[in-house]
C-alpha cells in the first residue's frame, strides 16, 4: 500500500549569524499510512517542531521531497497549496497563545472555513464542538474563560475544522496538567478511530507517545536514528540512543522496565547544532561507540531481516545487547 | 514539635510547616497545608498546576507576592526556630545558607548580565565570606561538583551562552554553596529533556548523600517521585490531601484523587487502551466548594463529601482527608 504521506531526504538550513547556517534537519525520511499515529520523540533542539513546520509549509525545506497523495507538496503553489493547506492540519503545545484572545470560540473554530470559503458555518461548528466535548454553550464565549484542557480542545476542534486526513500536534498535550493530558490522548485517540485521521504526534513524553503511536520515531541532531513500531522500540532497541531515552524516563512502582531497566545516565549535553560531530553524530555521548563511528556515518537502514520496517542508524545495531552488557561490567 | 534527637537513629526534623494559610482577594489559595521534612529527607510535593505549590515553597523562604498574598498565617519552623515574622536581615542569612532554593526557571533566576562564576562566587562571599583565590578556587570546585567545565573560561560566560540543563547546574552549584540543610526545588527539569533530567536528578541525590541534605522536590511528575522521593505529599485546590511514604501511597492511595491520578496515566495503562481519565477541572481558589474540593470529579463520592471538609484518617504513618477512602 502507499503510504498517504511520504518524506524524502528532508534537508532545512536556518540561516545563522556570519552569514552561516544551521543545518536542523539533515536528510529525514519517513511515511505514514492512512488513519496511522506516528510519535515523533526527540532532545530539545533536534528539529522536531522544524520538521513540523516544513511538512506545513509554514517553512520552506531547502531540499528533499514531501509527497502527499503522489502530489509534491513543495512545489504546490495557489490553490494547490490552498487545498493541500485544508488536507493537513497542525496543533500547537500553548492552547492559549494559539487562539486570538478577542474572538468567541465559535469565530475562533469557523475561522478555517471562512478562510476557504466553505458554506454552513454555524452547522459545522456545532458539530465541531460535539466532537471534541464540550458544550453548545461554549460558541458565544471567549478563549480566557475556558481552562488550559478546554482551550486545547478548542484548538483541536479548530484544526478539524475542514476535515483534514492529516494532525500534526507538537507538544499538544505537553503543556497540561496530568489529569488533563489523560483526557486530550483519549480525544487524540477516538478522533483517530471515529475520522480515520492520521496523526503525527511529536512530544518530548516518551510514555505518552508509547501510549498513543503504532510507529514512533526517534530523532537526534536533525535526523532519524531510529523507526520502528511502538511495541518493538520499547521492547529492545537497536540504537544506544534510543535505549538511553527510554532508560532515562522515571518509571512508576509497576510499570514495565524491559532491557532498559538500569538507567543509562547519558553524559554531555543535548547536541549543538554549531557544533557538529563527525562520523556518527551521537558518537560523543555514545556509551559503546568503536573507532569506526569517529569516521563513519551510519545510514538509517533495517538491520532485522524478519522486520524491514524496523530502522536504526547504529553500525553495531546488532550486537548492542553484548556492548551494553560490556560497558556496564566495565563501569563497575 | 521536632523532639530533640534521643538516639543515634531518631533522625530530626529539619523543616516543619503547621496549618500553612495564604489568602489572596480572591479567596484562600492554600489552606492548612502542614509538612515536615526530616534530616535528608526527599518529600515529593506534587498537584495540578495552581493547587499551590509553588506559593507554599516560597513562603517557607518568606518570598511571598506582597502584592498578592494579603494574609499569611501558620507555623513554619527551621530546627524548631519559627521563621515567621523574622526580618528581612534575618531572613537573607538563613535563605542560602540553611534553606537554598531552585526553581523552576532558571533564565529568570539568574541575573541575565552578570557571569555565572561573579554570581556562584557572590554567594560565597555573602554566606562564606570567601574573597581573591580561595572564592575563585571554591567556585571551579563546585562547577565540577555539579558536572559543569571547570576550567577558568567558563566562569566568565554569560547564562544566555548555556543551555537549559547548564543554567540549571549553576543553579543548583549556588544552591548547594553553603550545604543547606534543606533544599527547596520547584520543578527543577520540568524544562528538560529526559537525558538532562536524570543527571540532575543524579546530582541532587549526590548532594543529599554527601551532606545529608533534606530536600523538598516539586514537580508533577509521578515517575520522578518514585524513583526519587522517601515521602510524598499530594496537594489538590490549596490543601494537601495525602502524605506518607512513597511506596505505600503509590500502591494502596487512601484519598480518591490520588488513585484515580495513579490509574489515569499512560504509564500505567497498556499502550492503547482508553485511559481512564478524570473528568471536569480544578476548581480555581475563590470558587471551591464547601466540603472536599475534588467531589465533582469523584467516581467515589457520597452526600458528605460535598457538605463538610473531610476527616484526617491516619493508616500507619499515612495520612489522607476524605470521607470515602479507597482503602
Ligand atoms: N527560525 C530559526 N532560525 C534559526 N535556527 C532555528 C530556527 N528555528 C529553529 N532553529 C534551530 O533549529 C534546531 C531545531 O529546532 P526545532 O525547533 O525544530 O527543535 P525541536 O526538536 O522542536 O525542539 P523542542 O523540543 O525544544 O521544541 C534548533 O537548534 C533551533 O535552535
Ligand atoms: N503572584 C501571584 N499573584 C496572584 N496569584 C498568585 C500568584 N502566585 C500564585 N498565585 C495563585 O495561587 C494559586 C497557587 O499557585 P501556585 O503556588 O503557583 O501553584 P502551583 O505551583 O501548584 O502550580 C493559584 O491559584 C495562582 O493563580
Ligand atoms: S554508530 Fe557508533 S557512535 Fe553511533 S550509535 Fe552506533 S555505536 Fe554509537
Ligand atoms: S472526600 Fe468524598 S469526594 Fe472527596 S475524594 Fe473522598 S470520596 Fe471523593
Ligand atoms: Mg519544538
Ligand atoms: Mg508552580
Amino acid at each position: 500500500m502507499t503510504p498517504m504521506l511520504s518524506v524524502v531526504d528532508l534537508v532545512k538550513h536556518y540561516p545563522a549569524p556570519g552569514g552561516k547556517s544551521v543545518l536542523a534537519l539533515d536528510g529525514v525520511s519517513f511515511s505514514l499510512a492512512r488513519g496511522e499515529i506516528f510519535g515523533i520523540v526527540g532532545e530539545s533542539g533536534c528539529g522536531k517542531s522544524t520538521l513540523a513546520r516544513t511538512l506545513m509549509r509554514l517553512a520552506t525545506a531547502s531540499s528533499g521531497r514531501i509527497l502527499y497523495e503522489g502530489e509534491d507538496v513543495m512545489a504546490a503553489r495557489g490553490r494547490a497549496l490552498k487545498r493541500l493547506r485544508g488536507e493537513i492540519q497542525m496543533v500547537f503545545q500553548d492552547p492559549f497563545g494559539s487562539l486570538n484572545p478577542r474572538h468567541t470560540i465559535e469565530r475562533i473554530i469557523g475561522e478555517p472555513l471562512v478562510v476557504h470559503n466553505r458554506p454552513g458555518r454555524a452547522a459545522r461548528v456545532r458539530e465541531l464542538l460535539d466532537l471534541i466535548g464540550l458544550p453548545q454553550s461554549a460558541a458565544s464565549r471567549l478563549p480566557h474563560q475556558f481552562s488550559g484542557g478546554q482551550r486545547q480542545r478548542i484548538a483541536i476542534a479548530r484544526a478539524l475544522a475542514l476535515s483534514p486526513k492529516i494532525i500534526i500536534a507538537d507538544e499538544a498535550v505537553s503543556a497540561l496538567d496530568v489529569s488533563i493530558q489523560s483526557q486530550i490522548i483519549n480525544l487524540l485517540a477516538q478522533l483517530r478511530r471515529d475520522l480515520g485521521l492520521a496523526i503525527i504526534f511529536i512530544s518530548h513524553d516518551l510514555s505518552v507517545v508509547r501510549h498513543l503511536s503504532d510507529r514512533i520515531g526517534v530523532m537526534y541532531f536533525g535526523r532519524f536514528v531510529e523507526q520502528a513500531s511502538a511495541a518493538d522500540l520499547f521492547a529492545a532497541p537497536r540504537h544506544p540512543y534510543t535505549r538511553a531515552l527510554i532508560s532515562a524516563v522515571p518509571k512508576l512502582p509497576g510499570a514495565a522496565g524491559g532491557p532498559c531497566g538500569k538507567r543509562i545516565v547519558l553524559s554531555g549535553d543535548v547536541p549543538n547544532l554549531a557544533h557538529r560531530p563527525g562520523g556518527c553524530l551521537f558518537h560523543p555521548r555514545c556509551y559503546i561507540a568503536q573507532d569506526r563511528c569517529q569516521k563513519d556515518v551510519p545510514p538509517l537502514a533495517a538491520t532485522r531481516p524478519d522486520k524491514p520496517d524496523w530502522l536504526s542508524a547504529c553500525h553495531y545495531a546488532d550486537e548492542i545487547d553484548g556492548l551494553v552488557a560490556e560497558t556496564a561490567s566495565e563501569n563497575r | 514539635m521536632s523532639l530533640p534527637a534521643t538516639a543515634a537513629t531518631t533522625k530530626q526534623v529539619v523543616l516543619a510547616v503547621d496549618g500553612l494559610r495564604l489568602e489572596a482577594r480572591i479567596g484562600a489559595l492554600v489552606e492548612d497545608v502542614s509538612l515536615a521534612l526530616e534530616e535528608g529527607e526527599m518529600m515529593g510535593l506534587v498537584g495540578e498546576s495552581g493547587s499551590g505549590k509553588t506559593i507554599t515553597a516560597l513562603s517557607i523562604l518568606g518570598l511571598l507576592p506582597a502584592a498578592a498574598v494579603r494574609h499569611a498565617a501558620g507555623d513554619i519552623r527551621f530546627r524548631g526556630r519559627p521563621l515567621s515574622g523574622l526580618s528581612e536581615a534575618e531572613f537573607n542569612a538563613i535563605r542560602g545558607r540553611d534553606i537554598a532554593m531552585i526553581f523552576q526557571e532558571p533564565m529568570t533566576s539568574l541575573n541575565p548580565i552578570m557571569t555565572i562564576g561573579a554570581q556562584i562566587g557572590e554567594v560565597l562571599e555573602i554566606h562564606r565570606g570567601l574573597s581573591g583565590t580561595a572564592r575563585r578556587d571554591e567556585v571551579l570546585r563546585l562547577l565540577e561538583l555539579v558536572g559543569l567545565p571547570a576550567s577558568p573560561d567558563q566562569l566568565d560566560r554569560y547564562p544566555f551562552q548555556l543551555s537549559g540543563g547548564q543554567r540549571q547546574r549553576v543553579m543548583i552549584a549556588m544552591a548547594i554553596a553553603c550545604e543547606p540543610a534543606v533544599l527547596i526545588a520547584d520543578e527543577p527539569t520540568t524544562a528538560l529533556d529526559v537525558t538532562i533530567q536524570a543527571q540532575i536528578l543524579e546530582l541532587i541525590a549526590r548532594m543529599r548523600e554527601r551532606f545529608g541534605m533534606a530536600c523538598l522536590l516539586v514537580t508533577h511528575d509521578l515517575g520522578v517521585v518514585a524513583e526519587t522521593c522517601d515521602t510524598v505529599a499530594v496537594m489538590y485546590a490549596g490543601r494537601v490531601v495525602e502524605q506518607g511514604p512513597v511506596a505505600a501511597v503509590f500502591r494502596t492511595p487512601l484519598h480518591r484523587y490520588t488513585e484515580a491520578l495513579l490509574r489515569s496515566i499512560p504509564a500505567a495503562n497498556p499502550p492503547g487502551v482508553s485511559l481512564p481519565a478524570i473528568p471536569g477541572t480544578v476548581p480555581a481558589p475563590g470558587a471551591r466548594p464547601p466540603g472536599c474540593a475534588f467531589a465533582d470529579r469523584c467516581g467515589a463520592v457520597i452526600a458528605r463529601c460535598r457538605a463538610d471538609l473531610p476527616p484526617r484518617i491516619t493508616r500507619d504513618d499515612r495520612v489522607a482527608y476524605c470521607w470515602n477512602p479507597a482503602a
